[in-house]
């Protein structure tokens, strides 16, 4: 008996939050899919009706101006952020004296909620009491920055507060990426001659293909579930111009009394996301199997 | 931390012994969102009469978004086949539930028959509170807000020798002269529930109020995307012309302050912002105007509601019954709405404590009932359902935030509500 519990002891420990993991998530995630094939309204209904609500949602111009920013959104995202994480984890990695403190600076933004950070930066982004009118009451009474009421401008508002609170946090995965490199390879390749900038171009960032997985994988999450940053520093507006597919979903769902249809978006955003992240897995887990 | 960790304990105890308490008046587990400062005052002189008709209250507030959270509460409450007695639901709403098939069978309609709710109420108030084909009521009424109000500082009118508008083209003289005197004329918060608000006030003041029940209540598309509609975004763009920069996204109280302070002349806004007037201890007449916008004896209302839920148990439906009533109550529906600036929903209410514009506003609703000026507020979700609401929402606010030319936004406001029905 002791024996028997002794070896199935994890098994039992894990299976309740194996239990629930299956219902609430993948249950749910099925329950999702069939209310997208139903016409529910204001609660849910389970007669099915086909695939209308899908038609529906393709019509829709909101949905599309949503799709739209959610791809200049994760794109700019996600660049930015590696190319302002890289540069500053390779400028850390010069072994300067106040590292620490350098370190900590670039990566505090990612304690805060995404909700402190849309708020702080609507403050700072208003023209009429933020950076403008700092500016402006300075004397330089030329310079205009309006993105954040600016219909056409409004969603690089969002990538900008979102690369500020995250290229911290991809600065400090490379920067450990960094430290793992083996400092006789920099050495050697120093001896044949090349140059500091090719070393890192041609040898150590292609060494650091992990890390880029890790932060490719995390950052798009964030960009695709991106709700409350929104919500926070522009609402979707001015208008619906920096609307997103969560939001799009949660106005649907609980304001509008169409839950068929927001299940509808929340089908396309949950086959947008196994869409771009499973090849990826496949392809990386695949290669680390080879390798092994 | 430890007083929290108290507090669950305790919960849990009460959680695994619950003991029916309920009195002899019954029980009733209220969801609302009156939480704040003059609304919980409101509130409380509903939980005191409740109390002194014997029954138990069961608060449960959800705090935070006009509303939002509490929706998504409520949601899963019923979807979870355990409704609250009441909750605070509006307009075509109700009907909406109704139709879910969570409020019948309607235990409040006998004790609204018994006290003679239909020659308490304007027909139109009355109608939003009935279920199954409006013959039956399930849903009571707290006050009135009326929607189609400019508020407007009167030294800043005063000083610039300016009266307060009676058409829209007077409004826009007056608001170019305040313009070229470096006074913001129209204070405004981008979001788009404001948006619609100052949409509906215009609409009803250009269109007429034969037009606004067609386009808005009846939703006639040939109205929808008519001239005159062009007319109506025509005037949008105007008052757009008005605002200032740091207009998208600011809080509506905001936009108050900056007419309190002279900094803006006017602004659309329904009767809650008199609190803001009143807490800085502003008085209307005196200080600040609160007359309607310009438009043919129009009044476009908002009437809060509470709605009761079918429920099993004598006690759950004993306590709706005597919440119903408590509800409906003189003495109630005078100070709730003397607290929260509303007027009574009841029209036999004495309105001698109320103030100015709330005396104004009671007189206005009495005439506008009997000229068919008495009009739902589509911006707060007393004439439409949701889906047509939001719809018609999106296309406003597109426009006012745009350059998109008046001829464009008619025709998508049709198309919009079109693919939503």
């Amino acid at each position: 008996m002791l024996y028997w519990l002794q070896r199935n002891l994890p098994k039992i420990v894990i299976s309740p939050s194996f239990a629930v993991i299956i219902w609430f998530v993948y249950g749910f995630v099925l329950w999702t899919f069939y209310v997208s094939f139903t016409k529910s309204k204001m609660l849910p209904r389970y007669e099915f009706w086909g695939i209308d609500q899908h038609f529906r949602l393709w019509s829709n111009p909101r949905w599309f101006n949503a799709v739209e920013n959610l791809l200049i959104f994760t794109i700019l995202f996600v660049l930015v952020c590696l190319l302002i994480g890289i540069i500053l984890s390779i400028l850390l990695d010069q072994k300067i004296r106040t590292e620490g403190f350098l370190r900590t600076i670039y990566l505090y933004p990612m304690a805060l909620s995404f909700i402190v950070t849309g708020t702080a930066w609507k403050w700072i982004l208003n023209p009429t009491m933020g950076l403008e009118k700092l500016l402006n009451d300075w004397g330089f009474t030329e310079f205009t920055f309006d993105w954040l009421v600016n219909r056409d401008m409004s969603i690089y508002t969002i990538v900008i507060a979102a690369v500020w609170q995250s290229s911290g946090f991809v600065m400090a995965l490379f920067l450990a990426g960094l430290r793992s490199i083996d400092d006789e390879i920099v050495k050697a390749a120093k001896i044949d001659g090349a140059s500091l900038y090719s070393i890192y171009l041609t040898i150590i960032l292609p060494m650091m293909r992990p890390v880029f997985m890790s932060s490719i994988v995390i950052l798009l999450h964030i960009s695709i579930k991106s709700y409350d940053l929104v919500v926070a520093l522009t609402a979707g507006g001015p208008g619906i111009s920096s609307d997103m597919p969560a939001v799009f979903m949660t106005q649907m769902a609980f304001h509008r009394s169409e839950i068929g249809l927001a299940s509808a978006s929340a089908v396309m955003m949950f086959l947008t996301v196994l869409a771009i992240i499973v090849p990826y897995l496949y392809s990386e887990l695949r290669r680390q199997d080879a390798n092994s | 931390m430890l007083v929290k960790l108290e507090k669950l304990i305790i919960g849990f105890i009460f959680a695994f012994s619950t003991v029916s308490t309920a009195m002899a008046g019954g029980e009733a587990e209220v969801l609302h969102w009156w939480t704040s400062g003059g609304e919980a005052k409101a509130l409380q002189v509903l939980k005191d009469d409740f109390a002194k008709k014997g029954g138990t209250w069961k608060d449960m507030p959800v705090a935070g978004g006009g509303g939002d959270a509490a929706n998504v509460t409520l949601k899963s409450r019923i979807v979870a086949g355990d409704p609250p007695t009441a909750s605070q639901i509006k307009g075509p709403t109700i009907q909406e539930y109704d139709e879910e098939g969570v409020v019948a069978p309607y235990h409040i309609h006998a004790v609204a028959k018994a006290e003679n709710w239909d020659s308490l109420l304007s027909s139109q108030v009355s109608n939003h509170m009935k279920c199954d084909g409006f013959t039956k009521y399930c849903a009571a009424p707290v006050n009135i807000h009326r929607i189609d109000w400019f508020w407007a500082n009167k030294k800043v009118l005063d000083s610039h020798g300016l009266k307060m508008p009676t058409s829209w083209d007077e409004f826009n003289a007056a608001a170019s002269k305040l313009q070229s005197a470096g006074i913001i004329p129209f204070a405004h918060g981008g979001q788009p529930w404001q948006d619609a608000t100052v949409f509906e006030a215009v609409l009803l003041g250009i269109g007429g109020n034969e037009f606004y029940h067609k386009a808005i209540v009846e939703l006639d598309m040939n109205a929808l995307s008519g001239p005159t509609m062009v007319k109506v975004f025509d005037q949008m763009r105007k008052l757009q012309g008005f605002t200032d920069k740091g207009m998208p996204g600011r809080d509506w109280n905001v936009a108050t302050a900056m007419v309190m302070n002279g900094k803006a002349a006017f602004q659309i806004m329904g009767d809650w912002a008199k609190g803001e007037f009143s807490n800085a201890g502003l008085k209307p007449g005196v200080d600040y105007y609160c007359l309607p916008t310009p438009s043919d004896h129009g009044y476009l209302y908002n009437v809060d509601s509470f709605i009761f839920y079918g429920m099993k148990g004598k006690s759950k439906i004993d306590g709706q019954k005597a919440l119903a009533s408590s509800i409906m109550g003189k003495n109630f529906q005078k100070i709730f709405n003397i607290y929260k600036g509303s007027i009574p929903a009841r029209l036999d209410v004495p309105m001698d404590e109320f103030d100015m514009c709330a005396k104004g506003s009671a007189s206005d609703l009495k005439y506008s009932a009997m000229t068919g000026g008495l009009l739902p507020s589509f911006a707060h979700g007393m004439a439409l359902r949701n889906a047509q609401k939001g719809a018609m929402q999106d296309v406003i606010t597109e426009h006012f935030n745009s350059n998109m030319s008046s001829h464009e936004a008619a025709r998508r406001l049709a198309d919009a509500i079109q693919a939503s029905l």
